[in-house]
């Protein structure tokens, strides 16, 4: 029984001179290439999580907004989510660029984030860069915030004239998405 | 595993005969929850909260399977087929209502449960790996109550998705690729919502597994008891069965009387008028608050609001899982040789002064808007909460004196154990 079991047992059989067995090669290689073909299974695993293809191809949207008076905003829809097209007073303006962008926490101005010969025209997703609520400010009557600007109510992110983060805990100002003039009156998002 | 003096399993007919040869199945009940798994006799009612916690996993996984025969979780329908039940399904509004409380009796439950274990420091050794184990289902149990809030489409559901995915895009770099991954999109849409009813589906499962690995490990040194003084002989044990499972039947009556008291005449007490209104991504409510269960948790997420190397965001986020996380560290943070809260004067003061309150402080704050005084409130909390369980609780277990602990269990309840101490085989004097 003891010696049957001795020859076996694969483990023992045809060691050479340096201690290594014809075993070991197969050894190696089948749990290599396991290891490869698991691995290579986790690929499709986690991509099927990512977005699909109809989702990505509804990215680009456009707006008219010939119909914004100075003061107002309105929101739009881009990628599921909130977009605020907002056409600033003179006063919002003027007081957009009297702060020192050098104090800000997201150091921008509002040349930056417009578009050349539309300063008074600001775009930028209605997205709150904290947790991603939807600020208020943009439809008539609702709060906008100690700076003029937005608001979120969820918590308390204060936004100035130029959609810059001032207060609260978000740390960046809403994104001006990538966009571009088509015609005085209209913009193509995306 | 168990106690030597613990009674043997023996068949009584010939289908148990049967069974133990083939599966013995009636031997491991016996074993686990009957007459053969001996139990300290002194339990209070505090040691019920496991049974009632297992009694509200069943009751979660049998409506919410039932739930799921007449939901569809799309986002055009999903509202409305939850309105569905509620309205046409037989019974639906009561399977949805004992669902959505279930939820919170389930985290009641487990609250008391954990209090239980902090007080009488039940994570100590030698019952570590139950407390782990234990830390692991109450994360698993948030995952769970979190994507089950979102399936039925409301305002809250929606918002509290994207605010709890938008965590995730506080990590540096990868953080946003990592929300759109999450989500399967840019905001919660079918994608998220068919992911997490599939998830919501999957985990209670999960958790099921947790729990009996979480009850083997218990089984091995047995419960600890509101002395803290381990079993030393067969007079300081009761059989489970009938002495605990009339407790935890009692027990389980009483939950129940205040379960459908709620269910019944305040179904949506605990609840959020505005999950009633269907999810509409283009406006936020005025007042986004989580679940009941998250307050505190959400408390520390928001109480970090000034950048220090890292942005406030991330600290918030850092913050409120390492507030869970240090749970798996508490049995070598507290080096007191002595369980029970009962015999530790300057740990108990720390507990009720200290903790307790601090906790009601952020569970409050967790429900407030995010404005002062509730901002700074909840930020004094936090700090103290840190410094509870980092500092304070190591240092106060090695420099406080231990009130005089009995002798056994025994002594304990019945004043003498003249068994224990003499090694007779005599009944204790009463
Ligand atoms: C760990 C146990 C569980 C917890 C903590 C839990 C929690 C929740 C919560 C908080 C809701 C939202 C209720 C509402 O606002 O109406 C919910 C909904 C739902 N759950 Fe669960 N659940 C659990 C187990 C299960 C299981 C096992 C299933 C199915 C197999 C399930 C299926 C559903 C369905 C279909 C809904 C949507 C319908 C509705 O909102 O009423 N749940 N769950
Ligand atoms: S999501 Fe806007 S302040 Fe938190």
């Amino acid at each position: 029984m003891a010696d049957t079991a001795a020859t076996a047992n694969p483990d023992s059989v045809a060691e050479n001179e340096d201690g290594y067995r014809r075993r070991d090669f197969i050894n190696i290689a089948a749990v290599s290439a396991a290891g490869v073909g698991g691995a290579a299974v986790l690929l499709p695993l986690i991509s099927q999580m990512a977005p699909s293809k109809d989702v990505l191809a509804e990215s680009t949207t456009e707006v008219d907004v010939s119909a914004i008076e100075p003061g107002q905003a309105i929101k739009a829809v881009f990628r599921k989510q909130p977009l605020f097209v907002r056409r600033l007073t003179p006063q919002e303006i003027a007081a957009a660029d009297a702060v020192d962008p050098s104090s800000l926490r997201d150091p921008q101005t509002l040349e930056e984030r417009t578009k050349e010969g539309h300063t008074d025209m600001l775009v930028t997703m209605g997205v709150c860069t904290h947790l991603g609520c939807v600020p208020l400010g943009a439809a008539e009557g609702e709060v906008r915030g100690e700076f003029g600007g937005y608001f979120c109510p969820c918590h308390g992110s204060h936004y100035d004239t130029a959609a810059r983060i001032r207060k609260g805990p978000a740390p960046s100002n809403l994104l001006v998405p990538e966009y571009e003039f088509t015609s005085d009156t209209t913009i193509l998002v995306g | 595993m168990s106690f030597p003096w613990a009674k043997q399993y023996t068949p009584a007919n010939g289908l148990t005969k049967f069974l133990d040869e083939k599966l013995p199945l009636p031997r491991l009940v016996y074993n686990a929850v009957g007459a053969g798994y001996p139990v300290p006799r002194n339990l209070s009612y505090f040691w019920n909260f496991g049974v009632l916690a297992g009694f509200f996993l069943v009751l979660q996984i049998v409506t919410g399977v039932i739930l799921a025969m007449h939901y569809a979780a799309n986002a055009q329908v999903a509202f409305a087929t939850t309105e569905h039940i509620m309205r046409d399904v037989n019974w639906g509004w009561m399977m949805r209502y004992a669902h959505a409380n279930g939820a919170s009796f389930f985290f009641i439950v487990v609250y008391i449960h954990i209090f239980r274990g902090l007080f009488y420091s039940s994570y100590k050794a030698p019952r570590e790996m139950i407390w782990l184990l234990g830390v692991v289902i109450f994360l698993l149990m948030m995952a769970t109550a979190f994507m089950g809030y979102v399936l039925p489409w409301g305002q809250m559901s929606f918002w509290g998705a994207k605010v709890i995915t938008g965590l995730f895009g506080a990590i540096p770099l990868v953080g946003e690729p990592i929300q759109i991954w999450l989500l399967g999109g840019f905001a919660p849409d079918n994608a998220a919502l068919n992911r997490f009813f599939s998830l919501h589906f999957l985990l209670p499962f999960v958790i099921a597994g947790v729990v009996i690995l979480h009850i083997w490990a218990l089984h091995i040194p047995g419960s600890s008891n509101p002395t803290g003084v381990e079993v030393k002989s067969e007079s300081d044990t009761l059989p489970f069965h009938p002495y605990y499972t009339a407790k935890d039947g009692f027990g389980l009556g009483v939950a129940l009387l205040f379960f459908f008291a709620l269910v019944f005449f305040l179904p949506n007490a605990l609840g959020h008028p505005d999950n009633y209104i269907q999810a509409n991504p283009l406006s936020t409510p005025a007042h986004i608050v989580p679940e009941w269960y998250f307050w505190p948790f959400y408390a520390i997420l928001r109480a970090f609001t000034m950048d220090f190397i890292l942005p406030a965001k991330l600290w918030g986020v850092l913050g409120m899982f390492s507030a869970i996380l240090c749970w798996f560290f508490l049995p070598w943070l507290d080096k007191s040789p002595v369980r029970s809260g009962h015999y530790r004067p300057l740990f108990r003061k720390f507990f009720w002064f200290g903790l307790i309150p601090t906790m009601a402080v952020l569970f409050w704050c967790g429900g407030a808007p995010a404005e002062e005084p509730y901002v700074m409130l909840s930020q004094i909390a936090t700090a103290y909460y840190f410094l509870h369980f980092l500092v304070i609780l190591p240092i106060v277990s090695q420099i406080e004196k231990p009130e005089p602990l009995p002798y056994s269990i025994t002594e304990a309840v019945l004043g003498s154990d003249k068994k224990a101490v003499l090694g007779e085989n005599t009944e204790p004097a009463v």
